[in-house]
């Protein structure tokens, strides 16, 4: 398989560019974060979104869904980011999905449809502190009954506030230190009695939420994985949402760069146009090279996912770290090179930079993950 | 099964039948590399060995058609060969700036005469070539090159001097630049090829930091080149220049990365400063290490993508520079890298532990992957200017 988009592809890009960039541009983003919007998205456009067959993209048709993989699901990730559009997408539609298809089949059919008719919203309650960390006991879960009882506290859950559904990683046994053998995923409907979900506003004007889980009872079949075997489908539901993360930091600094070329291109300084400035052409050569280094990262991480390949999981690292050093660098250099302008709420540069933050954090930052692939290889 | 397959267990049976185990150990040093020509001395019989049997099937130059001396492999095909010999960790056969920078500009530009000639000798490793592009006031500014050939009907009579010129001193033939029109500067230049063994060719060694001397001035005087090894046509040798610089970058980009057996830079760093908890007990120098890593394996995948597209025909023309620039800063991290990981051992010149300072002589040839070929600030140039369209 050639490392570039296939003309299939290339058209479903195309049909992609053209709907997120006329129904949810920036100005959409802008409009929801002026409003002070609760829920901090549009049900509307996600209604579209599913009507277009995207929210299905990665579900089998089967369910009702397009049968694609990890490439299609990140070019329309990589519009999401473009446009800075507020989207459950990469929760629900990449990885509660991945996670789902994983697990037991009843539960893929019960709610991979409703996923696919834009019906259910999914939240992943995986993150116990402010860095990601895939296993921590921030929440337990011991038998009770036929099932579990839940206690422990979960933050940056994403959508968390609007979520029908929630992800729920657990430590099911064990002592300190031995929670990766003891780990478990569970469904859990936030409405459940002694779930109290607590919505934060983000940096990017985004919502996270904060869950506490106080002797939250479910029953034995919340359970997505069998009891202390969840790290395998921990891993497959990060490894979805890494790359699909990977993906939209894509867009979010190739749009950056773009503005910031655009800029270049126009803003005159002493009688010139700046973008005749050599130090400023090296660096935006520079930065053009790191973002298409990153391109092909993510791209071929997307293709060994969707091959089952074993070498899927160092990929997806690779990509997530180098999406994360080069969408930095674009947006610093963004704001930097719009000079004045480029610092002012009015002007757009400065929600890139913000949203960048955020996608550097989600799903393990370029140090996790440059940690990560350190252990495989043995050092 | 396809073609393919076939072709895949076929290459598999053969490398593992004619590869002399000596030549799947990692490169030594310098003398390891193979580079043929006339005055060729094997370094080892398997050299010889491997060399021949290569050559016999045309595969030191798989992909050129069996008429000049190639393989007549598909891209396809060649693909699988070169998989088949990292595999194993076969030892390039031969080294050579015939195979990577005269041969695609003599196939897109030579004669049928000239092809037959050149690149058959090419593919055999029976001529070495050097490259007469620099001069003393023509480095980046290339096109400033004042080296004259003068119209002497059915020859040129050439003179002046180039710098820079590697392996000028063990070279057979040299692809030189030369002007033969003062009134225009791109348009006034032309590309020749002739014997280094020509009356009034002289070089001279040039001594670099790394301690090696493998470049030369090199000096013309009243040198007599006959007109049939003009390539292209007169005044027109800059389209050839610039093709060829194409492929120049393209193979500086690719140096160093296909490291075979092995991580050297990890396993030093471990050897030096040991683990440590599973993690190297020196934490700076493993993120250091982890986070050149992560930017090596992505660009892996970004050449891996680059070669796609020149297949497909899709890549910009100007991708080289990119491929280039970001490449050999890489690398010099690389060596930056192995340098510290090494920490004294790696200092030593001329030890035996260090294998004749090895190391040390690498990291500071490295340093000029970011000034041959066009340096880091004439790729970023062009990028600059013929992809992201800024102004002048
Ligand atoms: C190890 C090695 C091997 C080589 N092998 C060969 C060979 O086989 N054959 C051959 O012909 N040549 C060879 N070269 C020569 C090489 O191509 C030149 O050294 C190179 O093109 C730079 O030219 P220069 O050395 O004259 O530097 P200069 O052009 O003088 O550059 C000096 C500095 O100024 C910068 N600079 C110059 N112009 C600009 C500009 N417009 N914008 C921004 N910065 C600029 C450069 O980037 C550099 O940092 C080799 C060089 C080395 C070091």
């Amino acid at each position: 398989m050639p490392l570039f988009l296939n003309d299939d592809q290339t058209a479903l890009q195309d049909t992609i560019r053209d709907f997120v960039a006329e129904h949810a541009p920036v100005s959409h983003m802008r409009a929801l974060r002026d409003a002070d919007d609760p829920t901090g998205f549009s049900r509307d456009l996600w209604k579209q979104f599913a009507e277009m067959g995207f929210t299905g993209i990665l579900i089998g048709e089967e369910h009702g869904g397009l049968g694609m993989g990890h490439v299609e699901a990140g070019i329309v990730l990589e519009e999401i980011g473009r446009n800075l559009t507020p989207s459950p997408f990469l929760t629900t539609a990449v990885a509660a999905v991945t996670a789902l298809t994983g697990g037991y089949p009843d539960q893929a059919r019960t709610w991979l449809p409703r996923i696919a008719a834009g019906d259910a919203l999914f939240a992943l309650a995986l993150d116990g502190g402010p860095k990601h960390q895939p296993v921590n006991a921030s929440l337990r879960a011991e038998p009770s009954g036929n099932g579990f009882r839940l206690n422990g506290r979960k933050q940056f859950v994403v959508h968390g506030h609007v979520a029908d559904m929630l992800i729920v990683s657990a430590v099911t046994g064990g002592r300190p230190g031995e929670e990766a053998h003891f780990m478990s995923l569970f469904l859990v409907s936030p409405q459940t009695q002694g779930v109290s979900v607590e919505p934060v506003r983000m940096v990017d004007a985004g919502l996270a939420s904060t869950i506490t889980f106080d002797d939250v009872e479910v029953a034995g079949d919340a359970l997505l994985c069998q009891v202390n075997q969840g790290l395998d489908l921990l891993g497959t539901l990060n490894r979805a949402g890494g790359v699909g993360a990977a993906a939209e930091l894509l867009g979010v600094g190739g749009a950056a760069a773009d503005m910031t070329l655009s800029y270049l291109k126009q803003r005159k300084q002493f009688g010139t146009i700046i973008g005749s400035y050599q130090a400023l052409q090296h660096r935006a050569a520079h930065l053009y090279s790191e973002m298409e280094v990153a391109r092909a990262a993510v791209l071929k991480a997307q293709q060994l996912l969707d091959a089952n390949s074993p070498q899927a999981d160092d990929a997806v690292s690779v990509a997530k770290a180098m999406t994360s050093l080069a969408t930095t660098l674009s947006v610093q250099e963004g704001v930097q090179m719009h000079g004045g302008i480029g610092m002012t709420d009015e002007y757009d540069i400065g929600f890139y930079m913000k949203r960048a933050r955020v996608l550097a954090e989600t799903f393990g930052d370029a140090n996790f993950h440059a940690d990560k692939l350190a252990l495989t290889a043995g050092y | 099964m396809t073609d393919l397959d076939q072709f895949r267990i076929e290459t598999r049976a053969w490398l593992a039948e004619n590869c002399p185990p000596e030549m799947r150990e990692p490169l030594r040093s310098d003398k390891d590399v193979c580079w043929g020509g006339r005055n060729y001395v094997p370094s080892s019989p398997a050299q010889k060995d491997w060399l021949d049997r290569m050559a016999a099937r045309g595969w030191t130059v798989p992909d050129w058609p069996t008429a000049y001396g190639g393989g007549g492999l598909s891209p396809a095909e060649t693909k699988i060969l070169r998989e088949e010999m990292a595999a194993i960790n076969a030892r390039n056969p031969l080294n050579s700036f015939g195979i990577s920078m005269l041969g695609p500009a003599l196939l897109k530009y030579g004669t049928e005469e000239q092809k037959l000639d050149h690149l058959t000798k090419i593919a055999k490793g029976q001529i070495r070539w050097c490259q007469g592009y620099s001069e003393p006031n023509a480095g980046s500014d290339l096109a400033s090159l004042a080296t004259s050939a003068e119209d002497k009907g059915d020859h040129y009579l050439i003179n002046g001097q180039k710098v820079w010129t590697s392996y000028a001193d063990q070279a057979d033939w040299i692809f030189c630049l030369v002007r033969t029109d003062k009134t225009s500067k791109q348009g006034g230049i032309s590309f020749v090829l002739f014997d280094m063994a020509s009356p009034g060719v002289s070089t001279k060694p040039i001594l670099l930091i790394s301690g090696n001397s493998p470049f030369c001035e090199t000096f013309f005087d009243d040198v007599q080149v006959p007109k049939a090894n003009l390539v292209h046509e007169e005044n027109k040798g800059w389209d050839v220049a610039k093709y060829l610089l194409g492929h120049e970058r393209e193979m500086i980009s690719g140096m160093g990365l296909a490291s075979s057996g092995g991580n050297p830079l990890i396993d030093g760093a471990i050897a030096t400063v040991g683990l440590s908890g599973g993690r190297l007990a020196d934490p700076l120098l493993r993120a250091g290490i982890a986070l050149f890593e992560v930017r090596a394996r992505a660009f892996g995948a970004m050449s891996e993508r680059f070669i796609d597209e020149l297949k497909a025909g899709r890549a910009h023309p100007a991708q080289p520079s990119m491929m280039k620039y970001y490449g050999t800063e890489l690398n010099k991290t690389r060596h930056e890298l192995m340098m510290s990981a090494g920490g004294s051992d790696a200092l030593e010149w001329d030890s035996d532990r260090s294998n004749g300072g090895a190391a040390a002589r690498s990291w500071l040839r490295t340093k000029a992957n970011s000034i041959e070929g066009g340096t880091s600030e004439i790729q970023l140039n062009i990028v600059a200017k013929r992809i992201l369209d800024l102004p002048s």
